[in-house]
């Protein structure tokens, strides 16, 4: 499905921010779109819930070739067992009293830098707004905007195991 | 290499840049080292780079990367490296590998403030990418392999054809210069070995006329670098004499040419970074301890009381010479005040050290004053000679580096409040890595600045009574250097302290240890005294520094006992101590009772009393950086005087030695 997608990218002339969503459906239809709908359908997290990658993660999909089929796949793995760490150690540093603000940024500097390195569009928002409050050193604003980001997070996961189906 | 299926030429082979060129895998096979402590990206770098077909290695930890650097010198043509790592920075692996690999270094971030991005300029890289990075990004990063190259080549054709000595050598184009110097680069490096000296000779000359084998700065070849350009003083150092100094068989004048315009930049860039008024703070991190504090105790009333210690003297001249070396004594930041620091930091060592300990240090240009003060005293010949003893304070102070380490843990603590430049002594820690043989280039320069302790020392009678060193500026020097050979338990224990310290409890006490003189000084006994002294003499402007080198001396733990500036750099220390038994009687504090000495050596260092020492003027010299230089010498002066009226149960007249020390 990737390489259909690489495939009918390049043929697109109206883009979504997919850059190829939109026509791509409607071109398939053409083709044998009926075998394929419900699979690009299931496949484009980004179509159903758009916002949530964006172009970095079809620059994944671009690297993808013969050599490495599941690149994306592997490439999302690691991000989730990298963030989960992370996750769990701001959850902890958020309990501790004094919260140690410069230790928070820290952590979230990273997990803003994996989850741009993916694409994962949302849950690098709410890292921007989650570092802000950091640095006001805003304890409420920092404990909600994280609840908020693994809402995000798990949307996204969600979402990209749909993708990998 | 393996991406380049078809191509028979590669970036290690010595096969003509032309081929490579031509056939369309250039630039395949560039050999990439990848450094990022986070995974993912790791992973999506790698993937990228081998889409453009590089060799690519990576790494997530900064240490093993330059360990890989070290080893394969040869092995790659480009790094690129994250900025915000755990165990180092991305800047000083970015400045490491720029001096000891000369290798094109990218730096990236998912942070694209213009701070960090200017930071990454200045320290040299290449290229700054932001996260996350796009293959197309990648794509072009060989175009920074092949421009240093072209500068080196254009560097040595330049160096060539004004350098009669080079004769023949001729400069192939620069078109050439990337591939094929690769190849002999590799070549060229992996024979730069002291015992391979002949080889590497042989590979100069047979690929002179074609190829310019690329040096390798091994981290002991700078070591080598740093000293002749710390002997030849960073104003003199041109690469011709230090190419002399280094004596390394097949180093070109180009090589060093090259290797000193970057050492420059780097230096400048510490300095930059330090933005202390005194700009002292980047030359004060690497000085050893042991010499800052020695130095700037050399205010008149120090040295007097130094004399008594004997070692003193000496030993602050040695020590400031130390410092002066650049070693890891971050505490010397204190002892710096007293040389001239600018004049010291004119080169920003780079090696400078910061002991753990530094936290801010005060950095409070007063304290830098301190030392300014004492210059200006220095008689031309006296700086000379301080000059010369620094110089030979040099080899020393690599041997006294461990010392000088320990007592720079106890120095730094002293100074902390000193210096200000946490980060640069950071930096400087890197860079030093405890390695002896860097002395700060500042070294042979600022003693001539620091005409002052020397000026003192050579003043204080004391030096010569004690264990014996000469305290003579010159001899001092020479002195103090056979001294902490010699004396290395002793010296340990002395240097950490402020210098003054050091050079009394070691020599008087020998077993001075910082702790030990900590807690000494712990009463804090001298510090309001000194403090109060300084107040009077100089109402200039009670500078923290003064009172926090008094402090700092005493221990950081007593600082409490001075208002606000006890923070005394260890310099201060040592002039406490004699402040306070000076000052005994004068500031009505108690701690000015006998166990002032204490303070040097678990108070067998001297006995000297402090109520012996009534002339708050005398104190007032260790405040050096209170006053200005005006003041200081004339500070100094006065208490030379005053040294005379005061009591001789120090033996101080006009430093006179000190017999009734005990020892």
């Amino acid at each position: 499905m990737l390489k259909s997608s690489k495939y009918f990218r390049s043929s697109l002339g109206e883009r979504n921010f997919w850059g190829f969503t939109k026509c791509f459906i409607e071109e398939k239809r053409e083709d044998e779109a009926a075998d394929w709908w419900p699979s690009w359908t299931s496949l484009r997290p980004l179509d159903v819930s758009p916002g949530y990658v964006d172009e970095q993660f079809v620059e994944l999909e671009e690297l993808q070739d013969d050599a490495t089929p599941n690149f994306v796949e592997e490439v999302v793995s690691l991000f989730y067992e990298d963030s989960a760490r992370l996750i769990h150690a701001i959850d902890q540093s958020l309990e501790n009293h004094p919260i140690d603000f410069a230790k928070l940024d820290n952590y979230m500097y990273q997990f803003k830098g994996s989850s741009s390195s993916i694409g994962a569009k949302k849950v690098k928002t709410e890292c921007t707004q989650f570092m802000e409050y950091c640095r006001a050193q805003n304890v409420e604003g920092c404990k909600r905007t994280f609840q908020q980001l693994k809402g995000e997070y798990t949307t996204l996961q969600r979402k990209l195991e749909i993708y990998f189906q | 290499m393996n991406l380049v299926a078809s191509s028979s030429v590669s970036w290690k082979s010595n096969s003509n840049n032309s081929d490579r060129v031509e056939k369309n895998e250039f630039p395949a096979g560039l050999r990439v080292l990848v450094v990022d402590d986070d995974p993912t990206c790791l992973m999506i770098l790698e993937k990228m780079l081998r889409n453009c077909h590089y060799e690519v290695t990576k790494s997530n930890r900064a240490e093993i990367a330059l360990s890989m650097l070290r080893e394969n010198r040869n092995g790659f043509d480009i790094v690129i490296s994250d900025v915000h790592m755990p165990d180092m920075d991305g800047f000083k692996l970015l400045e490491h590998v720029g001096l000891e690999m000369d290798l094109p270094v990218i730096m990236m971030s998912a942070d694209d403030s213009k701070d960090v991005v200017m930071k990454g300029v200045t320290h040299g890289a290449c290229d700054y990418l932001i996260k996350p990075v796009r293959i197309e990004a990648l794509k072009n990063i060989w175009q920074h392999v092949i421009r240093k190259k072209k500068h080196e080549w254009k560097d040595k054709d330049f160096e060539q054809s004004t350098n009669v000595e080079d004769g023949d050598q001729h400069q192939k184009p620069p078109e050439d210069v990337d591939y094929s110097s690769s190849a002999n680069e590799g070549n060229w490096k992996s024979s730069k070995r002291r015992k391979e000296e002949e080889d590497e000779t042989e590979e100069r000359d047979d690929t002179s006329t074609l190829k310019k084998p690329r040096v390798v700065w091994s981290v002991e070849l700078h070591q080598q670098f740093v000293q002749a350009v710390n002997q030849l003083g960073i104003d003199k150092a041109v690469p011709k004499k230090i190419l002399e100094l280094m004596n390394v068989p097949g180093l070109t004048r180009e090589n060093v040419a090259s290797h000193l315009q970057k050492y420059r930049l780097y230096l400048r860039r510490l300095s930059g970074v330090s933005q202390h008024q005194n700009g002292l703070n980047d030359s004060f991190m690497g000085h050893p301890e042991a010499a800052y504090g020695t130095m700037t105790s050399f205010s008149g009333l120090e040295l007097q009381a130094l004399a008594a210690t004997g070692q003193l003297p000496a030993q602050s001249l040695a020590t400031f010479q130390a410092a002066a070396l650049g070693r890891s004594a971050t505490k010397s930041a204190i002892s710096m005040p007293l040389v001239d620091q600018r004049n010291l930091f004119s080169f920003e060592n780079p090696k400078l050290r910061y002991p753990e300990g530094q936290q801010q240090l005060n950095n409070s240009n007063k304290q830098i004053n301190l030392l300014h003060g004492i210059p200006t005293t220095m008689e031309p010949k006296q700086l000379a000679d301080l000059h010369q003893s620094s110089q030979s304070f040099v080899p020393m102070n690599m041997q006294g580096n461990a010392r000088m380490q320990q007592n720079n843990a106890l120095l730094m603590h002293m100074s902390q409040q000193q210096q200000k430049q946490p980060s640069r002594g950071q930096m400087l820690n890197e860079s030093n890595n405890g390695q002896v043989s860097r002395p700060p280039l500042s070294m042979s320069q600022p003693l001539s600045s620091n005409g002052i302790p020397a000026a003192i020392l050579s003043r204080n009678g004391i030096v010569d009574n004690v264990r014996g060193p000469v305290y003579n500026p010159v001899s001092q020097a020479s002195s103090m250097v056979d001294f902490s050979l010699n004396q290395t338990t002793e010296l340990q224990n002395s240097f950490p302290l402020v210098s003054s310290n050091s050079g009394m409890s070691t020599l008087t006490s020998k077993r001075l240890i910082p702790e030990e003189v900590n807690s000494d000084i712990k009463g804090s006994r001298g510090f309001p005294v000194g403090y109060d002294i300084f107040e009077e003499l100089h109402q200039q402007k009670s500078q923290d520094w003064g009172i926090q080198n008094v402090g700092s001396a005493f221990g950081a733990s007593d600082h409490s006992s001075i208002p606000g500036t006890l923070d005394v750099s260890p310099s201060m220390l040592v002039q406490q101590g004699i402040s306070s038994m000076k000052k005994n009687g004068q500031n009505g504090n108690s701690p000015m009772g006998e166990p002032q000495l204490n303070l040097f050596s678990g108070g067998n260092l001297l006995t000297v009393k402090a109520e012996q020492l009534p002339d708050t003027s005398y104190q007032s010299n260790f405040l050096l950086e209170q006053f200005g230089q005006d003041d200081l010498m004339s500070a100094i002066l006065k208490q030379q005087e005053s040294v005379g009226e005061v009591e001789t149960e120090f033996g101080f007249d006009g430093y006179p030695p000190l017999d009734n020390l005990p020892v």
